[in-house]
Protein backbone atom coordinates (compact mmCIF):
# COMPACT_ATOMS: atom_id res chain seq x y z
CA UNK A 1 0.00 0.00 0.00
CA UNK A 2 1.23 3.32 -0.71
CA UNK A 3 1.94 5.76 2.26
CA UNK A 4 -1.30 7.53 3.61
CA UNK A 5 -1.11 11.74 3.69
CA UNK A 6 -0.23 12.51 7.46
CA UNK A 7 -3.11 13.45 9.20
CA UNK A 8 -2.17 14.18 12.89
CA UNK A 9 -4.50 13.22 15.47
CA UNK A 10 -6.41 11.26 13.01
CA UNK A 11 -6.93 8.34 15.95
CA UNK A 12 -6.18 10.28 18.69
CA UNK A 13 -10.05 10.07 20.17
CA UNK A 14 -10.14 6.19 19.45
CA UNK A 15 -10.05 4.68 23.53
CA UNK A 16 -10.66 1.57 24.50
CA UNK A 17 -12.95 1.92 27.80
CA UNK A 18 -10.91 2.04 30.47
CA UNK A 19 -11.25 -0.71 33.22
CA UNK A 20 -12.41 0.36 36.52
CA UNK A 21 -11.62 -0.74 39.85
CA UNK A 22 -14.34 -3.91 39.24
CA UNK A 23 -11.67 -5.61 37.25
CA UNK A 24 -8.62 -3.96 37.98
CA UNK A 25 -8.76 -5.07 41.77
CA UNK A 26 -9.64 -9.03 41.37
CA UNK A 27 -6.10 -8.50 38.95
CA UNK A 28 -4.60 -6.80 41.91
CA UNK A 29 -3.94 -4.21 40.02
CA UNK A 30 -4.16 -0.41 41.87
CA UNK A 31 -8.21 0.18 41.94
CA UNK A 32 -7.44 4.22 41.35
CA UNK A 33 -4.34 6.09 40.12
CA UNK A 34 -2.21 6.68 43.12
CA UNK A 35 -1.27 10.14 43.84
CA UNK A 36 2.58 9.61 43.01
CA UNK A 37 1.70 7.98 40.08
CA UNK A 38 4.66 8.85 38.31
CA UNK A 39 6.86 8.02 40.93
CA UNK A 40 5.24 4.38 40.65
CA UNK A 41 5.29 4.45 36.84
CA UNK A 42 9.13 5.59 36.59
CA UNK A 43 10.08 2.77 39.12
CA UNK A 44 8.18 0.27 36.84
CA UNK A 45 10.13 1.21 33.74
CA UNK A 46 13.62 1.49 35.41
CA UNK A 47 12.66 -2.21 36.41
CA UNK A 48 11.59 -3.32 33.45
CA UNK A 49 14.40 -2.24 31.28
CA UNK A 50 16.89 -3.69 33.71
CA UNK A 51 14.80 -7.01 34.31
CA UNK A 52 14.87 -6.98 30.07
CA UNK A 53 17.79 -6.15 28.13
CA UNK A 54 16.29 -6.40 25.06
CA UNK A 55 13.95 -3.07 25.98
CA UNK A 56 16.91 -0.99 27.44
CA UNK A 57 18.51 -1.82 23.97
CA UNK A 58 15.31 -0.98 22.09
CA UNK A 59 15.22 2.41 24.06
CA UNK A 60 18.34 3.38 23.25
CA UNK A 61 19.22 2.24 20.08
CA UNK A 62 16.64 3.87 17.61
CA UNK A 63 18.51 6.12 15.11
CA UNK A 64 14.95 6.78 13.71
CA UNK A 65 15.73 6.19 10.18
CA UNK A 66 11.77 5.14 9.71
CA UNK A 67 12.45 2.19 7.76
CA UNK A 68 9.08 1.21 9.63
CA UNK A 69 6.74 4.09 9.55
CA UNK A 70 4.88 2.83 6.43
CA UNK A 71 5.04 -0.86 7.55
CA UNK A 72 2.20 -0.50 10.02
CA UNK A 73 -1.31 -1.18 9.20
CA UNK A 74 -2.50 0.89 11.64
CA UNK A 75 -0.61 3.84 10.28
CA UNK A 76 -1.47 2.73 6.30
CA UNK A 77 -5.12 3.08 7.42
CA UNK A 78 -5.15 5.93 9.80
CA UNK A 79 -2.37 8.60 8.59
CA UNK A 80 -1.92 9.27 12.19
CA UNK A 81 1.64 9.94 12.61
CA UNK A 82 1.66 8.29 15.98
CA UNK A 83 0.80 5.52 14.54
CA UNK A 84 4.44 4.89 13.26
CA UNK A 85 5.84 2.71 15.26
CA UNK A 86 8.98 5.04 15.51
CA UNK A 87 6.28 7.54 16.55
CA UNK A 88 4.45 5.43 18.98
CA UNK A 89 7.74 3.88 20.65
CA UNK A 90 8.68 8.01 21.16
CA UNK A 91 6.22 8.51 22.75
CA UNK A 92 7.87 6.05 25.63
CA UNK A 93 11.75 7.06 24.67
CA UNK A 94 11.00 10.34 25.31
CA UNK A 95 10.12 9.72 29.02
CA UNK A 96 12.83 7.25 29.48
CA UNK A 97 15.55 10.04 28.18
CA UNK A 98 14.03 13.03 30.53
CA UNK A 99 14.60 10.69 33.53
CA UNK A 100 17.66 8.10 32.69
CA UNK A 101 19.81 9.50 30.45
CA UNK A 102 21.97 12.36 31.21
CA UNK A 103 21.12 14.56 27.92
CA UNK A 104 17.81 13.91 28.32
CA UNK A 105 17.99 15.10 32.44
CA UNK A 106 20.02 18.24 31.21
CA UNK A 107 19.05 19.05 28.11
CA UNK A 108 15.08 18.09 28.23
CA UNK A 109 13.17 18.90 24.82
CA UNK A 110 15.84 20.15 23.42
CA UNK A 111 17.56 16.91 23.77
CA UNK A 112 14.16 15.13 22.84
CA UNK A 113 12.72 14.32 26.59
CA UNK A 114 9.87 14.80 28.18
CA UNK A 115 8.41 14.57 31.71
CA UNK A 116 5.61 12.19 32.56
CA UNK A 117 3.08 14.31 32.76
CA UNK A 118 -1.11 13.67 32.49
CA UNK A 119 -0.75 14.96 28.67
CA UNK A 120 1.56 12.25 27.90
CA UNK A 121 0.14 8.95 29.73
CA UNK A 122 -2.67 9.91 28.06
CA UNK A 123 -1.01 9.41 24.45
CA UNK A 124 0.38 6.91 25.76
CA UNK A 125 -3.16 4.90 26.95
CA UNK A 126 -4.24 6.26 23.16
CA UNK A 127 -1.69 4.58 21.07
CA UNK A 128 -0.15 1.99 22.92
CA UNK A 129 -3.59 0.22 22.81
CA UNK A 130 -3.68 1.06 18.88
CA UNK A 131 -0.63 -1.45 18.63
CA UNK A 132 -1.53 -4.71 18.32
CA UNK A 133 2.04 -6.08 19.41
CA UNK A 134 1.72 -7.83 15.46
CA UNK A 135 5.29 -6.84 15.26
CA UNK A 136 5.60 -6.03 11.65
CA UNK A 137 7.92 -3.53 12.00
CA UNK A 138 10.54 -5.39 13.48
CA UNK A 139 10.82 -7.21 10.15
CA UNK A 140 11.86 -3.79 8.58
CA UNK A 141 13.88 -2.25 10.99
CA UNK A 142 17.91 -2.72 10.10
CA UNK A 143 18.45 -2.78 13.80
CA UNK A 144 15.89 -5.54 14.36
CA UNK A 145 14.09 -3.36 17.77
CA UNK A 146 10.81 -4.61 18.78
CA UNK A 147 8.20 -1.93 19.09
CA UNK A 148 6.01 -4.68 20.57
CA UNK A 149 7.94 -5.22 23.34
CA UNK A 150 7.92 -1.47 23.63
CA UNK A 151 4.14 -1.50 23.63
CA UNK A 152 4.25 -4.48 26.26
CA UNK A 153 6.44 -2.14 28.50
CA UNK A 154 4.09 0.80 28.69
CA UNK A 155 1.28 -1.37 29.16
CA UNK A 156 2.61 -3.25 31.95
CA UNK A 157 3.78 0.61 33.43
CA UNK A 158 0.15 1.69 32.75
CA UNK A 159 -0.92 -1.14 34.59
CA UNK A 160 1.00 -0.68 37.26
CA UNK A 161 -0.81 2.87 37.72
CA UNK A 162 -4.01 1.10 37.20
CA UNK A 163 -4.55 1.67 33.80
CA UNK A 164 -5.98 -0.47 31.75
CA UNK A 165 -8.48 -1.81 29.14
CA UNK A 166 -11.78 -3.06 30.31
CA UNK A 167 -11.68 -5.57 27.36
CA UNK A 168 -8.44 -6.92 28.40
CA UNK A 169 -9.55 -7.34 32.09
CA UNK A 170 -12.57 -8.66 31.97
CA UNK A 171 -11.00 -11.33 29.69
CA UNK A 172 -8.21 -11.69 31.87
CA UNK A 173 -9.95 -11.88 34.97
CA UNK A 174 -12.95 -14.88 33.58
CA UNK A 175 -9.38 -16.72 32.55
CA UNK A 176 -8.46 -16.65 35.96
CA UNK A 177 -12.27 -17.26 37.76
CA UNK A 178 -13.59 -19.61 34.99
CA UNK A 179 -11.10 -21.27 32.65
CA UNK A 180 -11.99 -19.51 29.54
CA UNK A 181 -12.29 -16.21 27.87
CA UNK A 182 -16.05 -16.25 26.73
CA UNK A 183 -16.83 -17.30 30.52
CA UNK A 184 -17.75 -20.89 29.66
CA UNK A 185 -18.41 -22.74 32.84
CA UNK A 186 -18.20 -26.59 32.77
CA UNK A 187 -21.80 -27.52 32.62
CA UNK A 188 -21.92 -24.73 29.67
CA UNK A 189 -18.39 -26.49 28.09
CA UNK A 190 -19.78 -30.23 28.50
CA UNK A 191 -23.51 -28.95 26.96
CA UNK A 192 -21.67 -27.54 23.66
CA UNK A 193 -18.91 -30.73 23.27
CA UNK A 194 -22.14 -32.90 23.42
CA UNK A 195 -23.91 -30.92 20.89
CA UNK A 196 -21.32 -30.98 18.75
CA UNK A 197 -20.89 -34.65 19.15
CA UNK A 198 -24.76 -34.65 17.69
CA UNK A 199 -24.21 -32.67 14.89
CA UNK A 200 -21.06 -34.39 13.72
CA UNK A 201 -23.44 -37.93 14.37
CA UNK A 202 -25.92 -36.43 12.40
CA UNK A 203 -23.63 -35.54 9.07
CA UNK A 204 -21.71 -38.61 9.08
CA UNK A 205 -23.30 -41.50 11.29
CA UNK A 206 -20.05 -41.89 13.04
CA UNK A 207 -19.61 -41.33 16.80
CA UNK A 208 -17.03 -38.97 16.85
CA UNK A 209 -16.10 -37.81 20.39
CA UNK A 210 -14.80 -34.48 22.25
CA UNK A 211 -13.80 -35.45 25.59
CA UNK A 212 -13.35 -33.71 28.31
CA UNK A 213 -11.47 -33.76 31.39
CA UNK A 214 -9.84 -37.46 30.24
CA UNK A 215 -7.22 -38.66 32.08
CA UNK A 216 -4.45 -40.75 30.13
CA UNK A 217 -5.43 -39.10 26.56
CA UNK A 218 -2.60 -39.06 24.57
CA UNK A 219 -3.46 -35.23 23.92
CA UNK A 220 -4.57 -31.99 25.40
CA UNK A 221 -6.30 -29.81 22.74
CA UNK A 222 -6.63 -26.11 24.55
CA UNK A 223 -8.67 -24.50 21.58
CA UNK A 224 -9.62 -20.91 22.23
CA UNK A 225 -12.91 -20.72 23.64
CA UNK A 226 -14.23 -19.17 20.70
CA UNK A 227 -14.42 -22.70 19.37
CA UNK A 228 -17.36 -23.50 21.46
CA UNK A 229 -19.11 -20.31 20.35
CA UNK A 230 -18.73 -18.84 16.81
CA UNK A 231 -15.73 -20.90 15.54
CA UNK A 232 -17.33 -24.33 15.69
CA UNK A 233 -16.33 -26.18 12.38
CA UNK A 234 -12.69 -25.46 13.64
CA UNK A 235 -13.93 -27.56 16.73
CA UNK A 236 -15.12 -30.10 14.69
CA UNK A 237 -12.43 -30.55 12.72
CA UNK A 238 -10.05 -31.30 15.34
CA UNK A 239 -12.90 -33.95 16.21
CA UNK A 240 -12.59 -35.36 13.15
CA UNK A 241 -8.65 -34.89 12.99
CA UNK A 242 -8.60 -37.22 16.08
CA UNK A 243 -10.79 -39.40 15.31
CA UNK A 244 -9.73 -40.25 11.77
CA UNK A 245 -6.41 -40.68 13.24
CA UNK A 246 -6.92 -42.92 16.06
CA UNK A 247 -5.36 -40.31 18.62
CA UNK A 248 -7.03 -40.19 21.70
CA UNK A 249 -7.57 -36.59 23.09
CA UNK A 250 -9.38 -34.60 25.47
CA UNK A 251 -10.11 -31.19 26.41
CA UNK A 252 -9.59 -29.66 30.24
CA UNK A 253 -12.60 -27.26 31.50
CA UNK A 254 -9.89 -26.07 33.92
CA UNK A 255 -7.84 -24.97 30.64
CA UNK A 256 -10.63 -24.22 28.74
CA UNK A 257 -8.46 -21.46 26.83
CA UNK A 258 -5.14 -21.46 24.62
CA UNK A 259 -5.54 -17.23 24.37
CA UNK A 260 -3.11 -15.76 26.50
CA UNK A 261 -4.29 -12.18 27.43
CA UNK A 262 -2.31 -11.93 30.25
CA UNK A 263 0.11 -10.90 27.10
CA UNK A 264 -1.82 -7.74 26.31
CA UNK A 265 -1.75 -6.61 30.30
CA UNK A 266 1.23 -7.31 32.22
CA UNK A 267 3.91 -10.36 32.73
CA UNK A 268 2.33 -11.47 35.91
CA UNK A 269 -1.02 -12.56 34.31
CA UNK A 270 0.57 -13.95 31.46
CA UNK A 271 2.40 -16.08 33.31
CA UNK A 272 -0.82 -16.61 35.70
CA UNK A 273 -2.66 -18.04 32.50
CA UNK A 274 -0.25 -20.01 31.10
CA UNK A 275 -0.01 -22.14 33.90
CA UNK A 276 -3.11 -23.53 33.60
CA UNK A 277 -1.76 -25.07 30.44
CA UNK A 278 0.73 -26.72 32.40
CA UNK A 279 -1.40 -27.57 35.45
CA UNK A 280 -4.04 -28.93 33.40
CA UNK A 281 -1.38 -30.96 31.32
CA UNK A 282 0.01 -32.70 34.41
CA UNK A 283 -3.27 -33.51 36.51
CA UNK A 284 -4.57 -35.28 33.17
CA UNK A 285 -1.64 -37.19 32.57
CA UNK A 286 -1.39 -36.56 28.74
CA UNK A 287 1.93 -37.04 26.41
CA UNK A 288 0.98 -34.22 24.38
CA UNK A 289 0.40 -30.36 24.71
CA UNK A 290 -1.09 -29.24 21.57
CA UNK A 291 -2.79 -25.68 21.25
CA UNK A 292 -5.59 -24.87 18.78
CA UNK A 293 -6.17 -22.36 15.96
CA UNK A 294 -5.35 -19.17 18.41
CA UNK A 295 -3.08 -16.73 17.38
CA UNK A 296 -1.62 -15.00 20.38
CA UNK A 297 -1.97 -18.51 22.36
CA UNK A 298 0.60 -20.06 20.06
CA UNK A 299 3.41 -16.90 20.42
CA UNK A 300 2.65 -16.97 24.52
CA UNK A 301 2.95 -21.13 24.49
CA UNK A 302 6.25 -21.65 21.72
CA UNK A 303 7.83 -18.29 23.05
CA UNK A 304 7.61 -18.12 26.37
CA UNK A 305 5.71 -21.44 28.05
CA UNK A 306 9.58 -23.10 29.09
CA UNK A 307 10.78 -19.98 30.31
CA UNK A 308 7.07 -19.04 32.43
CA UNK A 309 6.11 -22.10 33.85
CA UNK A 310 8.29 -24.75 32.69
CA UNK A 311 10.19 -26.96 31.70
CA UNK A 312 7.67 -29.14 30.21
CA UNK A 313 9.82 -32.63 30.40
CA UNK A 314 6.87 -34.75 32.23
CA UNK A 315 5.70 -35.02 28.15
CA UNK A 316 6.22 -36.91 25.13
CA UNK A 317 7.17 -34.13 23.05
CA UNK A 318 8.65 -31.31 25.99
CA UNK A 319 7.25 -28.52 24.11
CA UNK A 320 3.82 -27.78 23.19
CA UNK A 321 2.73 -28.52 19.50
CA UNK A 322 0.68 -26.30 17.09
CA UNK A 323 -2.63 -27.74 15.73
CA UNK A 324 -1.27 -27.53 12.11
CA UNK A 325 1.90 -28.87 12.68
CA UNK A 326 0.31 -32.01 14.14
CA UNK A 327 -2.27 -32.55 11.40
CA UNK A 328 0.34 -31.96 8.74
CA UNK A 329 2.09 -34.65 10.32
CA UNK A 330 -1.00 -36.96 10.28
CA UNK A 331 -1.30 -36.22 7.04
CA UNK A 332 1.90 -36.99 5.60
CA UNK A 333 2.09 -40.13 7.96
CA UNK A 334 -1.32 -41.25 5.67
CA UNK A 335 -3.27 -41.39 9.71
CA UNK A 336 -6.06 -39.72 7.63
CA UNK A 337 -8.03 -40.27 4.40
CA UNK A 338 -8.87 -37.13 2.56
CA UNK A 339 -11.19 -36.43 0.32
CA UNK A 340 -10.42 -32.64 -2.08
CA UNK A 341 -13.80 -32.77 -3.32
CA UNK A 342 -15.58 -32.05 -0.12
CA UNK A 343 -14.53 -28.31 -0.84
CA UNK A 344 -14.90 -27.97 -4.61
CA UNK A 345 -15.89 -24.43 -5.25
CA UNK A 346 -13.77 -23.18 -2.37
CA UNK A 347 -11.50 -20.79 -3.45
CA UNK A 348 -8.74 -20.62 -0.22
CA UNK A 349 -5.93 -18.16 0.49
CA UNK A 350 -4.38 -18.47 3.72
CA UNK A 351 -3.65 -15.16 5.90
CA UNK A 352 -0.91 -15.80 8.27
CA UNK A 353 -1.75 -14.75 11.90
CA UNK A 354 1.17 -12.14 12.93
CA UNK A 355 1.13 -14.46 15.99
CA UNK A 356 1.12 -18.05 14.35
CA UNK A 357 3.64 -17.07 11.57
CA UNK A 358 5.97 -13.92 12.36
CA UNK A 359 6.03 -14.87 16.38
CA UNK A 360 5.77 -18.57 16.29
CA UNK A 361 7.39 -19.47 13.48
CA UNK A 362 4.39 -21.57 11.56
CA UNK A 363 4.36 -20.92 7.76
CA UNK A 364 4.49 -23.98 6.20
CA UNK A 365 2.23 -26.49 8.00
CA UNK A 366 -1.05 -24.34 7.33
CA UNK A 367 -0.22 -24.03 3.79
CA UNK A 368 1.03 -27.99 3.85
CA UNK A 369 -2.67 -29.08 5.05
CA UNK A 370 -5.12 -26.30 2.66
CA UNK A 371 -2.76 -27.91 -0.19
CA UNK A 372 -3.79 -31.24 0.41
CA UNK A 373 -7.42 -30.03 1.56
CA UNK A 374 -8.75 -27.97 -1.49
CA UNK A 375 -7.70 -27.87 -5.56
CA UNK A 376 -7.80 -24.27 -5.53
CA UNK A 377 -5.20 -22.57 -2.99
CA UNK A 378 -3.79 -19.38 -3.70
CA UNK A 379 -1.47 -16.97 -2.08
CA UNK A 380 -1.40 -12.96 -1.78
CA UNK A 381 1.07 -10.61 -2.58
CA UNK A 382 4.47 -12.01 -1.06
CA UNK A 383 5.01 -8.67 0.71
CA UNK A 384 1.99 -9.57 3.05
CA UNK A 385 2.35 -12.85 4.00
CA UNK A 386 4.50 -15.18 6.19
CA UNK A 387 6.72 -12.94 8.18
CA UNK A 388 5.57 -9.89 6.39
CA UNK A 389 1.96 -10.44 6.74
CA UNK A 390 -0.48 -7.75 8.11
CA UNK A 391 -2.30 -7.89 11.10
CA UNK A 392 -6.09 -8.34 10.67
CA UNK A 393 -6.40 -5.21 12.76
CA UNK A 394 -7.84 -6.30 15.65
CA UNK A 395 -5.17 -8.44 17.55
CA UNK A 396 -3.28 -7.44 21.11
CA UNK A 397 -6.32 -7.14 22.90
CA UNK A 398 -7.69 -4.21 19.83
CA UNK A 399 -11.19 -6.76 19.34
CA UNK A 400 -13.21 -4.45 21.39
CA UNK A 401 -16.23 -2.75 19.67
CA UNK A 402 -15.20 1.17 20.64
CA UNK A 403 -12.25 0.70 18.60
CA UNK A 404 -14.08 -0.21 15.51
CA UNK A 405 -13.10 2.69 13.82
CA UNK A 406 -9.34 2.23 14.08
CA UNK A 407 -10.03 -1.69 13.52
CA UNK A 408 -11.64 -1.18 9.85
CA UNK A 409 -8.47 1.19 9.00
CA UNK A 410 -5.85 -1.16 10.07
CA UNK A 411 -7.60 -4.01 8.24
CA UNK A 412 -7.90 -2.56 5.11
CA UNK A 413 -4.49 -3.48 4.14
CA UNK A 414 -5.13 -6.83 4.96
CA UNK A 415 -8.54 -6.65 3.08
CA UNK A 416 -6.46 -5.06 0.31
CA UNK A 417 -4.36 -7.96 -0.60
CA UNK A 418 -7.43 -10.44 -0.18
CA UNK A 419 -8.88 -9.06 -3.56
CA UNK A 420 -6.13 -9.11 -5.82
CA UNK A 421 -6.36 -13.36 -4.80
CA UNK A 422 -10.08 -13.79 -6.33
CA UNK A 423 -10.78 -16.38 -3.35
CA UNK A 424 -13.79 -16.77 -2.22
CA UNK A 425 -12.72 -18.25 1.16
CA UNK A 426 -9.79 -16.50 3.69
CA UNK A 427 -8.60 -20.01 5.90
CA UNK A 428 -6.84 -18.59 9.24
CA UNK A 429 -5.36 -20.33 12.35
CA UNK A 430 -6.47 -17.55 14.89
CA UNK A 431 -10.00 -16.76 16.73
CA UNK A 432 -9.22 -13.45 16.53
CA UNK A 433 -8.42 -12.60 12.75
CA UNK A 434 -11.97 -15.10 12.47
CA UNK A 435 -13.85 -12.02 14.82
CA UNK A 436 -12.39 -9.20 13.26
CA UNK A 437 -12.49 -10.27 9.12
CA UNK A 438 -15.93 -10.88 8.35
CA UNK A 439 -16.90 -7.49 10.01
CA UNK A 440 -13.98 -5.50 7.57
CA UNK A 441 -15.21 -7.64 4.45
CA UNK A 442 -18.30 -6.44 4.96
CA UNK A 443 -17.03 -2.88 5.93
CA UNK A 444 -14.53 -3.00 2.95
CA UNK A 445 -17.40 -4.36 0.50
CA UNK A 446 -15.89 -7.65 -0.07
CA UNK A 447 -17.69 -10.76 -0.20
CA UNK A 448 -16.15 -13.92 0.86
CA UNK A 449 -16.37 -16.35 3.96
CA UNK A 450 -13.36 -17.03 6.84
CA UNK A 451 -13.10 -20.04 8.32
CA UNK A 452 -10.33 -21.94 9.91
CA UNK A 453 -7.86 -23.99 8.21
CA UNK A 454 -9.12 -27.28 10.53
CA UNK A 455 -12.79 -26.10 9.10
CA UNK A 456 -11.72 -27.50 5.63
CA UNK A 457 -9.25 -30.28 6.61
CA UNK A 458 -12.19 -31.33 8.72
CA UNK A 459 -14.83 -31.07 5.58
CA UNK A 460 -12.17 -33.26 3.54
CA UNK A 461 -11.75 -36.34 6.05
CA UNK A 462 -12.83 -39.38 5.25
CA UNK A 463 -14.57 -40.74 8.45
CA UNK B 1 -21.77 3.47 36.21
CA UNK B 2 -24.02 4.29 33.35
CA UNK B 3 -27.74 4.37 33.70
CA UNK B 4 -30.66 4.30 30.77
CA UNK B 5 -34.53 4.45 31.22
CA UNK B 6 -36.22 1.72 29.64
CA UNK B 7 -39.91 1.08 29.80
CA UNK B 8 -40.38 4.23 32.09
CA UNK B 9 -37.39 2.56 34.93
CA UNK B 10 -33.92 3.00 35.27
CA UNK B 11 -30.79 0.29 34.75
CA UNK B 12 -27.88 0.14 35.30
CA UNK B 13 -25.90 -0.76 32.13
CA UNK B 14 -22.32 -1.22 30.88
CA UNK B 15 -20.54 0.83 28.50
CA UNK B 16 -22.56 -1.08 25.46
CA UNK B 17 -25.41 -0.14 26.74
CA UNK B 18 -25.94 -4.07 28.16
CA UNK B 19 -28.42 -4.06 31.18
CA UNK B 20 -26.01 -5.37 34.14
CA UNK B 21 -28.44 -6.89 36.42
CA UNK B 22 -30.35 -9.66 34.23
CA UNK B 23 -32.60 -10.26 36.90
CA UNK B 24 -34.07 -7.13 35.90
CA UNK B 25 -35.20 -7.99 32.72
CA UNK B 26 -38.84 -8.31 31.16
CA UNK B 27 -40.70 -8.16 27.85
CA UNK B 28 -40.75 -4.43 27.90
CA UNK B 29 -36.94 -4.05 27.90
CA UNK B 30 -36.23 -6.13 25.25
CA UNK B 31 -39.41 -4.01 23.53
CA UNK B 32 -37.54 -0.81 24.59
CA UNK B 33 -33.72 -2.11 23.35
CA UNK B 34 -35.44 -3.56 20.20
CA UNK B 35 -36.48 0.34 19.49
CA UNK B 36 -32.54 1.47 19.88
CA UNK B 37 -31.34 -1.30 17.50
CA UNK B 38 -33.91 -0.45 15.04
CA UNK B 39 -36.04 -3.39 15.07
CA UNK B 40 -39.38 -1.86 14.32
CA UNK B 41 -41.45 -4.79 15.65
CA UNK B 42 -40.98 -7.72 17.77
CA UNK B 43 -42.18 -10.64 16.33
CA UNK B 44 -43.12 -14.25 17.32
CA UNK B 45 -39.95 -15.08 15.73
CA UNK B 46 -37.62 -12.69 17.36
CA UNK B 47 -39.09 -13.85 20.71
CA UNK B 48 -38.30 -16.85 20.01
CA UNK B 49 -34.47 -16.15 19.70
CA UNK B 50 -35.05 -13.91 22.75
CA UNK B 51 -36.86 -16.40 24.93
CA UNK B 52 -34.09 -19.50 23.81
CA UNK B 53 -31.02 -16.74 25.13
CA UNK B 54 -32.17 -16.40 28.25
CA UNK B 55 -33.62 -19.89 29.56
CA UNK B 56 -30.12 -21.09 28.35
CA UNK B 57 -28.45 -18.54 29.62
CA UNK B 58 -30.35 -18.89 33.28
CA UNK B 59 -29.26 -22.88 32.97
CA UNK B 60 -25.39 -21.83 32.05
CA UNK B 61 -24.41 -18.81 33.36
CA UNK B 62 -22.93 -18.02 29.43
CA UNK B 63 -24.95 -17.16 26.26
CA UNK B 64 -25.20 -20.92 23.71
CA UNK B 65 -23.32 -21.51 20.92
CA UNK B 66 -24.25 -19.72 17.94
CA UNK B 67 -24.77 -23.06 15.94
CA UNK B 68 -26.61 -24.03 18.63
CA UNK B 69 -29.20 -20.70 18.77
CA UNK B 70 -29.61 -21.45 14.84
CA UNK B 71 -30.44 -25.38 15.54
CA UNK B 72 -32.62 -24.24 18.18
CA UNK B 73 -34.67 -21.90 16.92
CA UNK B 74 -34.36 -23.21 13.25
CA UNK B 75 -32.96 -19.88 11.95
CA UNK B 76 -29.60 -20.07 9.79
CA UNK B 77 -27.35 -17.65 10.88
CA UNK B 78 -27.85 -15.16 7.96
CA UNK B 79 -31.81 -14.94 8.98
CA UNK B 80 -30.68 -14.32 12.71
CA UNK B 81 -28.54 -10.82 11.29
CA UNK B 82 -31.75 -10.13 9.54
CA UNK B 83 -33.68 -10.49 12.70
CA UNK B 84 -31.54 -8.42 14.65
CA UNK B 85 -28.78 -6.27 12.56
CA UNK B 86 -26.09 -6.43 15.38
CA UNK B 87 -25.98 -10.00 15.55
CA UNK B 88 -26.68 -12.65 17.88
CA UNK B 89 -23.22 -11.99 20.68
CA UNK B 90 -24.71 -8.21 20.50
CA UNK B 91 -28.19 -7.17 19.56
CA UNK B 92 -30.33 -10.88 20.40
CA UNK B 93 -27.89 -10.78 23.78
CA UNK B 94 -28.99 -7.16 24.61
CA UNK B 95 -32.18 -7.88 23.85
CA UNK B 96 -32.30 -10.85 26.08
CA UNK B 97 -30.99 -8.62 29.10
CA UNK B 98 -27.96 -11.25 28.56
CA UNK B 99 -23.80 -9.33 29.41
CA UNK B 100 -22.20 -8.90 26.38
CA UNK B 101 -20.69 -12.00 25.45
CA UNK B 102 -16.60 -10.39 25.13
CA UNK B 103 -13.40 -12.51 24.40
CA UNK B 104 -12.48 -13.53 20.78
CA UNK B 105 -15.88 -12.69 19.37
Amino acid sequence: MKPPKLNPGASANQRSHRAKKELLMPLGLPAEMPSDWQAVALRKLDELRHQYRSLQLYLDICVRCGACADKCQFFLGTGDPNNMPVARAELLRKVYRRYFTPSGKLGGRLAAAEDLTDKVLDEWYAYFYQCSECRRCAVFCPYGIDTAEITMAAREIMASVGVATKYVTEVVKKAHEIGNNLGIPEAAWRDSCQFLEEEMKEETGADIKIPVNQPGAEVLLVPPSADLFANTDTMIGYAKLFHAAGVSWTTSTYASEAGNFGLFLNYEHLKKVNKRLVDAAKQLKVKRLVIGECGHAWRAAQAFMDTLNGPLDFLDAPRPEHICEFAARLIRDGRVKLNKTANDGVVVTYHDPCNVARAGGMLEEPREILRAVVSDFREMPADTIRERTFCCGAGGGMLADELMDVRMKGAKPRVEAFKTTGANFLATPCAICKAQLPVAFQHHGVEAQVGGVMDLLGKAIVI
Amino acid sequence: MATIELAGKQFDVDEDGFIQDTAQWNDDVARAFAEQEGIVELTEEHWKVIRFLRSYYLEFGVAPMIRKLCKETGFQLKYIYQLFPTGPAKGACKLAGLPKPTGCV
